[in-house]
């Protein structure tokens, strides 16, 4: 009994499953493209790139991951994100400090996170609307900011700006016979700890198994005594926070301010997290999968741009082609599974 | 045994434009089994429901231990050793065997997966529960999710137990797995509230009765004191001589009348291929244990399931049915098992939930013209004495009993020629079970064959004149004449003969 | 008489309660802010045309699309308990559709109007129907399944644009966006009044309403009294297909070219709020056309009303969010609740006191 305890694997969970099936095909398709296209996806670069490229985009996701397991939806992050770049980008021109400027950062997406969280878990308002609303409201504000583009020209930013991990061994050497190498952004260190700390918390602490359950069957939730409404306040709270520090970081990649700045990354979030194998339903995902997810997702693109169709419209189509691929397969999957455990 | 644990005085609950309790009483005592008994909308649940926080009561007050507490949520009546296992399985699918045993009452803000799993195995092992403790819990069966939630109050060390019609989703043998468990924790000192529609189980294991009628307290009562027929009296609050009128049938005989429905080889995808005929006027029974393949087989009759083979003639001649509404244009009738999932339209009104299967059958281009809708809704409120507001109200805010009876109107309004009725008696109240049988009755003299499934035997007895037992989803005998007896049909189910 | 009004202000308004008092409140903010806000005028347009102008007449006519669209979205919402968030990108191919149709014939009539209509009412029903089978037979969430047009189907209306942004100039073309010669009225609001005709029809000869909010509450309970769900929830996104074509069209109408970038856009996330200020449930279920359909004049009438306040047309966003969340925070059901137990408890005390009164 004992030997047969320690042997035997139980079958994947829902999550792990979904997991799994994104981070083959992201292998997959990433081996395929260093066979066939060679060229850049031969360098490790090309990895970091996409990291460096999509920081902002990877800490937005782990929100929306959150807010989704628990069964909800955040479709104001990319408006956050771009009023806390431009907020930030104005006050550090008036001359501000650099830790105020942070601290600027994680109160506007705290305070959107506060407020749109009240409202949906305390005043039981539709999440769609209130953060619709919320997108709307950033974007206006953005805005009434400033309709034009600003540059931030603080010197102590552009110090903290141009900081890089370079390792030497991971970088190629160029045409003229320089050593390039590997340049990795603050922001994706910022990324990736974002990542393991909310993969960390929906793991093991009890915050992230509330996540869980209350995205699991929210009714039962209550009755096995998890405060419903002060859990799902918290994922929204969350995801502002995040909103706000993936604000910061997107500025220290452009170093400016624009209206349009992260526009439309709420859906390209979203998109990340299912690729990742979030389930909007709730109750299903993960973080380490909605990394992939969004290296999915930059993967494919780059692959069409590298294969010569450079028009950009040729990219959201293929985007909107791995979506739909996703989201049957998911589907298939897991209602193969639901079959399987009737029978 | 006389040390007072709980302690409920004058609570009331007003819901709008009802009192769902006035006054009411209620004493639990260290290590007794208690049974809290009254009809639907008697106002066990909503006590239930005060009890655990999930509503707040109006009026009165809650003691434990001799303790005022004030409940205002789920987790203030777990932190107060109050531990409920409700009907419908109240765990998240989502999550590990183990973690729905331990979320919500952790101490620390980490989780260990590891000790968890350990001990919640331990505790599964000494329960004989058959789920690993790894299990996602959604991979597991309907009994053995609601066992893993008796596990978890268990395990709370709680010192009231509410039981809320915990045995309907378990078969025999399952029930007595919880009966045990249930007198041993009963030993340990822990108080236990039973609520059940299954009068013989209150007798097997209570210790004490209380009663409810119409949100009010009827009395509290010793098992000793109260046999099962005075209980049957106090609940519904008349004579029951009513209920002995309905003797049990005399024998009928239909070889010779004809054959409305007659199936060859039928199967779905949840049934295994059966024989199965009915004539006109009969009224026939499907019986064995849940699981048995009872609802599985009138299910693939009306083509709820996938219909995978076999021959179906309807007066005698040849057709299809594949989909529920071939079964409903060959004039089938069928009032699903479970009313809250397959039944009732909640939001919508009486009205719109009386003509829905007639408007169907009429098709999407012709719709019945409101004024027609209204005259039948007002006919059948009448005609089945349905207790609601108006026509307008929304059904999901009637009794139980009540939506049984709507759900009723809109198959009688059909016209039906063969009605198949799995449990329409299934958590509803005594007063309301005795109609519905009447009614099928009835319906049989009018010339319409009905099958009539419960899983109270006494009821079919009552009301068929065939009946088809199933065991491991094959049909094992058929009873009728003088076979038609209790310990027959106890005898075929359990595979006596064979 | 007291009770009537009880009555009406309990059940016979209902769910329309909110959207009618948004509009009340917009209209009495306006008169008050500005007596002539609502002056409505009789005055010649370009083409030499007596037509109606002003405010109150830019507001009708601007939401013309955003009602025709809440419309569908309405069904398609009660049926699925989910939005469908691609329809902006979908008016955008429908649109381009409409206009490459126009383009390829040599002159434009009305004929070639009435074909080129068809043809982007069929294309859009086609893209709908993707939509609609992934939520319908994949039983997909109506948000995900949309998401996948949402973020392909204006880069597919550039490829049928062939990459630039064709106009079309054609007295027809100008009547739909504008004024048909000698009706006073914008052809837009009449074909919102048609289409809502249109809609009433259906529900008056059909039973879609029934079916619709009976699949939308308990879909397996509809199932067994032989309703097929799967029919009826991809009939909604054809029918919201069909008012994709129709509000294309109309935008296309306006301007007289498709430029598959703006034609409305943002126009989804309106749509989806309108449904909502009407008092419908996202989650779907039991549904008002009408509240939609005020829903969106609400939308439009703010829109319209922070204009003639000076604010620039990107910051209206930041307004429109803060009413937008006053509304639905009177709606919440929590806050009902709370005014309701408000309400008995004044009750309760002016009861005491008479009863008092009475010793």
């Amino acid at each position: 009994m004992e030997n047969t305890k320690k042997f035997r694997r139980e079958p994947l969970t829902d999550t792990q499953l979904l997991m799994t099936i994104t981070i083959g095909i992201f292998f997959a398709m990433y081996l395929i493209a260093m066979a066939v296209l060679k060229g850049g996806f031969l360098r490790p670069q090309q990895i970091f790139d996409m990291l460096n490229d999509n920081a902002p985009l990877i800490i937005t996701s782990c929100g929306l991951t959150i807010v989704m397991i628990a069964g909800g939806i955040d479709i104001s992050v990319g408006a956050v994100t771009s009023l806390v770049v431009m907020s930030c980008v104005l006050y550090l021109n008036r001359g501000g400090n650099i830790f105020v400027s942070v601290l600027l950062a994680l109160g506007i997406g705290l305070a959107f996170g506060l407020v749109q969280g009240y409202l949906i878990s305390y005043l039981e308002i539709q999440p769609f609307i209130v953060t619709l609303a919320g997108m709307f409201f950033a974007r206006g504000l953005t805005t009434i900011l400033s309709v034009n583009p600003q540059k931030a020209e603080h010197e102590g930013f552009a110090k903290l700006r141009d900081v890089k991990i370079e390792i030497s061994w991971l970088g190629y050497v160029a045409k003229n016979g320089n050593r390039i190498p590997a340049r990795i952004e603050l922001g994706v260190v910022i990324a990736l700890a974002c990542v393991l700390i909310i993969f960390l918390l929906l793991k093991f602490h009890k915050l992230g198994r509330g996540f869980y359950a209350i995205g699991g069957n929210q009714q039962s939730a209550l009755m096995l005594g998890i405060n419903v409404k002060r859990t799902r306040f918290i994922t929204y709270i969350i995801s502002g926070l995040l909103s706000g520090i993936a604000g910061y970081v997107f500025m220290m990649h452009t170093g400016a301010g624009n209206a349009t700045n992260a526009a439309g990354m709420e859906m390209n979030a979203i998109a990340s997290s299912i690729i990742g194998g979030t389930l909007l339903t709730g109750g299903v995902g993960n973080v380490v999968g909605t990394l992939f997810g969004t290296l999915t997702l930059t993967t494919i693109n780059k692959i069409v741009v590298s294969s010569g169709l450079k028009d950009p419209w040729w990219q959201k189509i293929t985007t909107g082609g791995m979506l739909c691929f996703f989201i049957l397969l998911q589907s298939i999957v897991l209602s193969r599974r639901s079959k399987k455990k009737q029978s | 045994m006389e040390h007072e644990l709980l302690e409920m005085r004058n609570i009331s609950k007003i819901f709008p434009g009802v009192k769902a309790l006035s006054n009411v009483d209620f004493t639990l005592r260290k290590g007794e089994i208690h049974a809290l008994m009254g009809e639907n909308g008697a106002g066990k649940s909503t006590l239930i429901k005060v009890l655990t926080g999930v509503y707040q009561m109006d009026g009165g007050e809650i003691s434990v231990d001799g303790d005022k507490i004030s409940i205002r949520s789920p987790q203030d009546a777990q932190n107060n050793g109050i531990s409920t296992v409700y009907q419908e399985i109240t765990l998240c699918p989502n999550l590990t065997v183990a973690e729905n045993m331990y979320i919500g009452r952790e101490n620390g803000v980490l989780v260990n997966h590891k000790s968890r799993e350990k001990s919640a195995d331990k505790i599964l092992q000494e329960l004989g529960i058959p789920a690993r403790s790894t299990q996602q819990l959604g991979s597991c069966s309907l009994a053995v999710q609601q066992m893993v939630a008796i596990a978890r109050a268990v395990d709370m060390k709680c010192k009231v137990l509410i039981l809320d019609e915990p045995t309907s989703s378990l078969d025999d043998k399952e029930v007595n797995m919880l009966f045990k468990l249930m007198r041993d924790l009963k030993a340990q000192g822990v108080g236990i509230i039973f609520v059940t529609h299954f009068l013989e189980q209150v007798y097997e294991v209570c210790d004490r009765i209380t009663v409810l009628r119409n949100g009010e307290l009827v009395g509290e009562y010793l098992i000793e004191d109260l046999p099962q027929v005075e209980l049957v009296a106090k609940m519904i609050g008349k004579d029951l001589d009513e209920l002995s009128s309905l003797s049990e049938g005399e024998e009928k005989n239909y070889d010779n009348a004809e054959v409305f429905y007659e199936a060859t080889n039928l199967s779905s995808s949840d049934a295994l291929s059966f024989d199965f005929k009915i004539h006109k006027g009969e009224v026939n029974g499907f019986t064995g244990l849940l699981g048995s393949g009872r609802s599985e087989s009138v299910r693939a009759i009306f083509g709820a399931d996938k219909v995978t083979g076999g021959t179906v003639k309807i007066k005698g001649e040849d057709v299809k049915v594949t989909k529920p509404l071939d079964a409903m244009k060959h004039g089938i009738g069928y009032l699903a098992e479970d009313r809250k999932r397959d039944g009732i339209i909640a939001d919508l009104s009486v009205r719109e939930n009386i003509i829905l299967a007639l408007q169907v059958m009429k098709g999407f281009f012709k719709p019945i013209s409101r004024s027609e809708a209204e005259a039948f809704a007002d006919e059948y409120i009448k005609v089945l004495n349905i207790k609601t507001a108006s026509r307008e109200t929304p059904i999901g805010s009637l009794s139980g009993g009540n939506q049984q009876k709507v759900i009723l109107a809109r198959w009688l309004l059909t016209h039906p020629d063969y009605l198949i009725l799995d449990e329409p008696t299934r958590g509803i109240d005594v007063g309301t079970k005795l109609e519905i049988q009447k009614l099928v009755l009835k319906l049989a003299e009018e010339g319409v064959s009905v099958t009539f499934i419960s899983s109270e035997v006494e009821e079919m007895l009552r009301t068929c004149s065939r009946l088809i037992v199933m065991r491991d989803r094959h049909i094992v005998g058929e009873l009728k004449g003088k076979d038609l007896n209790q310990a027959q049909v106890m005898k075929t189910i359990a595979g006596g003969e064979s | 008489m007291k009770n009537k009004l009880k009555q009406i202000f309990k059940g016979g308004l209902g769910q329309l309660t909110i959207p009618l008092i948004a509009i009340a409140l917009l209209v009495i903010f306006n008169l008050i802010r500005d007596p002539s806000f609502f002056s409505i005028e009789l005055m010649h347009n370009n083409d030499g045309n007596i037509v109606l102008a002003g405010n109150l007449i830019s507001i009708i006519n601007g939401a013309s699309e955003l009602a025709v669209l809440a419309m569908g979205m309405t069904l398609v919402t009660a049926a699925c308990g989910g939005q469908d968030i691609s329809v902006g990108a979908m008016a955008a191919i429908a649109g381009s559709t409409f206009v490459k149709v126009l383009k390829a014939s040599p002159s434009i009539t009305g004929i070639t109007v009435v074909i080129a209509f068809f043809a982007a009412c069929v294309v859009a029903m086609l893209f709908a129907s993707f939509n609609g089978v992934l939520v319908a037979i994949f039983k997909i969430q109506p948000m995900i399944a949309t998401l996948i047009l949402f973020t392909c189907g204006r880069s597919i209306a550039y490829w049928i644009n062939g990459g630039a942004t064709p106009t079309v100039e054609s007295p027809i073309i100008n009547a739909i966006g504008g004024f048909i010669p000698g009706i006073p009225v914008p052809t837009p609001v009449l074909i919102v009044i048609a289409v809502a005709i249109i809609f009433a029809l259906a529900f008056r000869f059909t039973s879609i309403e029934l079916f619709t909010q009976s699949v939308g509450i308990n879909g397996s309970a509809a199932r067994l009294n032989g309703i097929n769900s799967t029919f009826i929830k991809l009939l909604s996104f054809i029918i919201l297909g069909a008012c994709v074509a129709v509000a294309g069209s109309i935008a296309v109408g306006r301007l007289g070219l498709i430029n598959h970038e703006t034609i409305l856009l943002d126009i989804e996330m309106d749509a989806i709020l309108a449904v909502a200020i009407g008092g419908n449930s996202l989650g779907g279920g039991k549904f008002k056309i009408s509240g939609s359909i005020i829903g969106a004049y609400v939308i439009q009438m703010l829109t319209i009303t922070l204009y003639a306040m000076k604010v620039s047309s990107t910051d209206v966003k930041a307004y429109k969010a803060i009413v937008i969340i006053i509304l639905v925070v009177i709606g919440s059901p929590v806050i009902k609740a709370k005014f309701q137990k408000l309400m008995n408890r004044i009750k309760d005390n002016k009861r005491k006191v008479s009863v008092k009164g009475a010793e």
